[in-house]
C-alpha cells in the first residue's frame, strides 16, 4: 500500500507534469506560428507553395531608379540581382535606406511579384549590411 | 605616449591580478590569521586606481583626439562635441570592454572592504575568485581588444563616431546597463566562494543583498535608458521590439529580479539556499553569454554591434571555463536542502515570483535562440515575431500583478490573510475605473481588461500599503512597495498607450495639408540650417484637431552629418502630461514628397516615470537609517 505522503506526491508529481506539457505544447505552436522566414526574391520565385498572407521578412537590394513616391505609399523593387520583387510600402523608411543599399522588409506576400511591407528595418550601423544579405549577394555577384 | 600609459596600466593590473590572487591562496593556508592583512587591501586599491587611471587615459586620448590608437581614430573626429568625444570612449567594443573591468574591479574592491561582519576565508575566496575573472578578461582585452592598440602612420583625421549613437540617451545607456550586468558577477564570485568556503545562511544572504539591490536598480534604470532612445531616435514610435539584442538585457534583468525575491527568503529564512546561488551563478553567466551573443555577430538584429568573429570565440571559451568550474564546484560542494513552507506564507509568494520569472526567462531565451538553432541545424533564416512574446508572456502578468498586491502584506511562516474587505473594495474600484476608461474611449479585448483591472489593483493595493508604512515609518518596507507600484504603473499605462494610440502614415508636400480622423496636418515649410557637425534639414509642422484642443508646431528634422557622411531623421516629439505627439519625416527619391509618419500616444512620460519609479525603489533601501 502506498502510504498519503507517496499517494500526494504522486499526484502533485503527475499533474506538474501534465500541466507543464500542455505548456510546452502551446509555448511551442505560438512560437512556430510566429516565426518569420527570412526570403530573398529568389526563394520566393523558385518555392512552390507561397503562403500568401505569412509573415515574412524579405531580403534584397533596393534596385536602382525604382523608388517611386506616390500621394500615399512607397513603391521600390528589391532584388538579389537574380529575381525581382515590387514592394509597397506606407510609412517613413529607417535613416538608411537607399537605392543601391540593403533593405529588409517585413510583410506579407500579395502574389509572387508583389510584397506589402509593414515595417523597414533600421540598421544602426552605417557599413553595416545584414549578415543573411551579404551572403546571398556575394553568391549571387560571382 | 598615451598607448605606452595606457598599455603598461593594463599589464600592471594582469601582474596585480595574479599577485592577490597568490597572496589571497597563502593567507588561505595560514588559519591562524584572523583578520586580512592590510596588504591585501592596499593591492586592491592600488588595482583599483590604475584600472580607473587606464580608463581615464582612454577618455583623455578621446577629448585630444590621438589619432595614434586605432580605437580614437575609429570611432572619433575632431569636430564632434566634447561630450560625444567622452562618450565615444565606451561606445565601442575597445573602450565598453575597458569599462567592463573597471566595473569588475570597482566592485571586487568595494565588496572585499564594505564586508565587515562576512567570514575571512569567504571574503578570500570572493577576491580570489573575481580576480580570475578580471584575468580572463584583461587577457581578452590585451590579446584580442585593445584599446591602446597603435596605428601607424598616424593619421590626421578621425573617422567619426555613428551620428545615431551621438545621443545623450546613448551616452549614459552603456555605464548603467553595466554596472547591473557586470555588477553581478561579485555574486557570482560570492556564490562561487560561499560554496567552497561554506559560508552559508543567512550571513551570506546578507553580505550579497545589497550588491543583488545595486546591480538590479542600475540594470533598470539602463534597460529604460534604452528603450527611451530606441523610442526618440530610431523614428517608429515603440520602445521594444523584442529584438534579440533587447532581449539579452532582459534575460539577467529575469534572474536579478528572481535572486531580489529569494534571497530574501534565505536572509529571513534560511532556506532556498542552494537556489539562491544557482540565481547568483546564472545572472553573470547571462550577461557574459549576452555579450558573447551581440559582439560575436551571430544574431541578426535591428540594433547592430560592430562584429568579429575572433571575439566570439574568446568569449565563448571564457563563457564555458565560467560555467564549466562553477557547475563543477556547485555539484560537488552542494548538499540537498529540505523545504517545507506553508502555502498561506510570504515564502510562497516569493515562490511564486520566482517560478514566474523563470517562466518569463525560459519563453524568451527560446524565443532568442531558436533562430540560432535553426540556422545550425537546416540553414534556414528566421527570427521570431514580437506576437510570440506578446501571447505568452502577457497573460501570466495578471497573476504576477495580483500576486505583487498580496504577497507583501503576507507574515512569514504562517500568514493568515483575512482583509478581504479592502481586497474586494480595491479590486471593485479596479473594475470600475477600468470599464470608465473603456467607456470613453473603446472597449478593447477582453485581455486588455484584465490586464488594465488587475494593473489598477496593484497600483491602489500598493498606495494604500504606502501610507500604511509611512505611518510606522518603516522605509524598508516602502522601497519595496515603491519598486512594484512602479511596475502595476509601468503596466497601467503600456496597456493604455498600446490600446489608444493614433498612428498615420502619408506622404506630403511642403504646403499641402492632410486630413485624418480629427486632425489636420498642416506642412508649413523646409529650411536648411547649419549646426556644429552636421547641416539639419527642418521642417515646421503645424498639427490641429477639430476640438482645437491640439494645436501644436512640430520641427522633425533630416540630419546631414559631414563625419561619417549619414543621414538620420530626427523625430520632433512634443510631450505632454496626456500624451506625446510623434511627427517623423523623410525623403526617399529626392522628390517633392515627404514621408510623414505621425503618431498620437497617451501618457508616453508616465511610461518612463513609471520604469524609473521601480528603479528608485532600489536606490531608496541604501537611504535607510539605522
Amino acid at each position: 500500500m502506498l502510504t498519503k505522503k507517496v499517494k500526494n506526491r504522486i499526484l502533485f508529481l503527475s499533474l506538474f507534469l501534465t500541466s507543464s506539457i500542455i505548456l510546452v505544447y502551446f509555448i511551442v505552436k505560438i512560437l512556430n506560428n510566429n516565426l518569420l522566414y527570412f526570403k530573398t526574391p529568389t526563394d520566393i520565385n523558385q518555392s512552390k507553395d507561397i503562403k500568401i498572407g505569412k509573415a515574412i521578412r524579405l531580403g534584397g537590394m533596393v534596385k536602382k531608379d525604382s523608388l517611386l513616391v506616390t500621394g500615399n505609399e512607397i513603391k521600390f523593387i528589391v532584388t538579389d540581382l537574380k529575381n525581382e520583387i515590387i514592394v509597397s510600402y506606407r510609412g517613413t523608411v529607417p535613416n538608411l535606406f537607399a537605392e543601391e543599399k540593403g533593405v529588409v522588409a517585413e510583410g506579407t506576400l500579395k502574389d509572387k511579384k508583389y510584397f506589402i511591407a509593414d515595417r523597414i528595418l533600421a540598421k544602426h550601423d552605417e557599413n553595416y549590411m545584414p549578415p543573411e544579405l551579404g551572403e546571398v549577394l556575394k553568391k549571387n555577384v560571382k | 605616449m598615451l598607448s605606452n600609459v595606457g598599455n603598461g596600466l593594463v599589464i600592471f593590473n594582469v601582474l596585480l591580478g595574479v599577485v592577490i590572487i597568490y597572496y589571497s591562496l597563502s593567507h588561505l593556508k595560514n588559519e591562524k590569521k584572523l583578520i586580512i592583512s592590510k596588504n591585501i587591501y592596499s593591492l586592491s586599491l592600488v588595482q583599483c586606481i590604475f584600472s580607473i587611471l587606464s580608463f581615464l587615459i582612454l577618455i583623455f586620448a578621446f577629448v585630444i583626439s590621438d589619432f595614434s590608437l586605432i580605437t580614437v581614430y575609429q570611432h572619433s573626429h575632431t569636430l564632434k562635441p566634447l561630450f560625444y568625444k567622452i562618450s565615444g570612449s565606451w561606445g565601442n567594443h575597445e573602450g565598453s570592454l575597458l569599462l567592463w573591468i573597471n566595473v569588475l574591479i570597482i566592485f571586487s574592491y568595494f565588496f572585499l572592504i564594505l564586508n565587515k561582519e562576512s567570514k575571512i576565508n569567504f571574503k578570500l575566496y570572493t577576491l580570489i575568485s573575481q580576480n580570475i575573472l578580471i584575468l580572463g578578461f584583461l587577457c581578452f582585452l590585451l590579446f584580442n581588444s585593445n584599446p591602446f592598440s597603435l596605428i601607424y602612420p598616424e593619421p590626421k583625421e578621425g573617422l567619426g563616431l555613428n551620428p545615431i549613437l551621438q545621443d545623450p540617451a546613448l551616452a549614459i545607456h552603456p555605464p548603467l546597463l553595466y554596472i547591473g550586468f557586470v555588477g553581478s558577477s561579485i555574486y557570482f564570485s560570492a556564490a562561487i566562494s560561499s560554496l567552497v568556503s561554506g559560508f552559508k545562511g543567512k550571513k551570506f544572504a546578507q553580505s550579497i543583498k545589497p550588491w543583488i539591490i545595486i546591480t538590479w536598480s542600475f540594470q533598470t534604470l539602463g534597460i529604460t535608458v534604452g528603450s527611451i532612445w530606441a523610442y526618440y531616435e530610431l523614428g517608429w514610435g515603440g520602445f521594444w521590439f523584442w529584438d534579440p539584442v533587447e532581449n539579452v538585457s532582459l534575460m539577467p534583468w529575469f534572474v536579478m529580479t528572481a535572486l531580489l525575491h529569494s534571497v530574501t527568503v534565505l536572509e529571513k529564512r534560511d532556506s532556498l539556499y542552494s537556489w539562491v546561488i544557482i540565481l547568483s551563478l546564472l545572472t553573470f553567466t547571462l550577461s557574459v553569454t549576452g555579450t558573447f551573443l551581440v559582439r560575436s555577430g551571430i544574431f541578426n538584429s535591428v540594433h547592430t554591434f560592430a562584429n568579429d568573429p575572433s571575439r566570439g570565440v574568446y568569449l565563448l571559451a571564457l563563457l564555458s571555463l565560467m560555467v564549466f568550474s562553477a557547475l563543477t564546484i556547485f555539484l560537488k560542494e552542494n548538499k540537498r536542502e529540505k523545504y517545507d513552507f506553508n502555502i498561506k506564507s510570504k515564502e510562497t509568494f516569493l515562490l511564486t515570483n520566482n517560478w514566474l520569472m523563470m517562466f518569463y526567462l525560459a519563453t524568451v531565451l527560446v524565443g532568442t535562440v531558436y533562430p540560432i538553432f535553426i540556422e545550425v541545424i537546416n540553414q534556414t533564416k528566421i527570427s521570431v515575431g514580437p506576437p510570440y512574446y506578446n501571447i505568452v508572456l502577457v497573460p501570466l502578468v495578471i497573476p504576477l500583478l495580483i500576486l505583487m498586491a498580496l504577497g507583501p502584506n503576507i507574515k512569514w511562516i504562517k500568514g493568515n490573510f483575512n482583509n478581504f474587505t479592502q481586497l474586494f473594495l480595491i479590486l471593485g474600484i479596479a473594475i470600475f475605473l477600468n470599464l470608465l476608461i473603456n467607456y470613453f474611449f473603446n472597449s478593447k479585448s477582453l485581455l486588455s481588461n484584465f490586464i488594465l483591472i488587475s494593473s489598477i489593483f496593484l497600483i491602489f493595493y500598493s498606495i494604500i500599503d504606502l501610507i500604511k508604512f509611512y505611518k510606522i515609518k518603516s522605509l524598508q518596507s516602502s522601497s519595496r512597495i515603491i519598486s512594484h507600484l512602479g511596475f502595476g504603473l509601468l503596466i497601467f499605462f503600456i496597456g493604455i498607450n498600446h490600446n489608444f494610440s493614433t498612428e498615420e502614415d502619408f506622404n506630403l508636400k511642403v504646403g499641402d495639408k492632410k486630413q485624418f480622423n480629427n486632425y489636420t496636418i498642416n506642412f508649413l515649410s523646409l529650411k536648411l540650417e547649419k549646426r556644429e557637425n552636421y547641416e539639419s534639414i527642418v521642417g515646421l509642422f503645424k498639427i490641429s484637431d477639430l476640438k482645437k484642443i491640439v494645436n501644436e508646431e512640430l520641427k522633425p528634422e533630416i540630419r546631414i552629418y559631414s563625419q561619417p557622411k549619414t543621414m538620420t531623421h530626427e523625430t520632433s516629439i512634443k510631450t505632454k502630461l496626456t500624451h506625446d505627439l510623434y511627427l517623423t519625416m523623410s525623403n526617399v527619391d529626392q522628390s517633392d514628397l515627404y514621408n510623414i509618419k505621425f503618431q498620437k500616444k497617451p501618457f508616453m512620460i508616465w511610461i518612463w516615470i513609471s520604469a524609473f519609479v521601480i528603479s528608485f525603489g532600489g536606490f531608496m533601501r541604501f537611504y535607510k537609517k539605522d
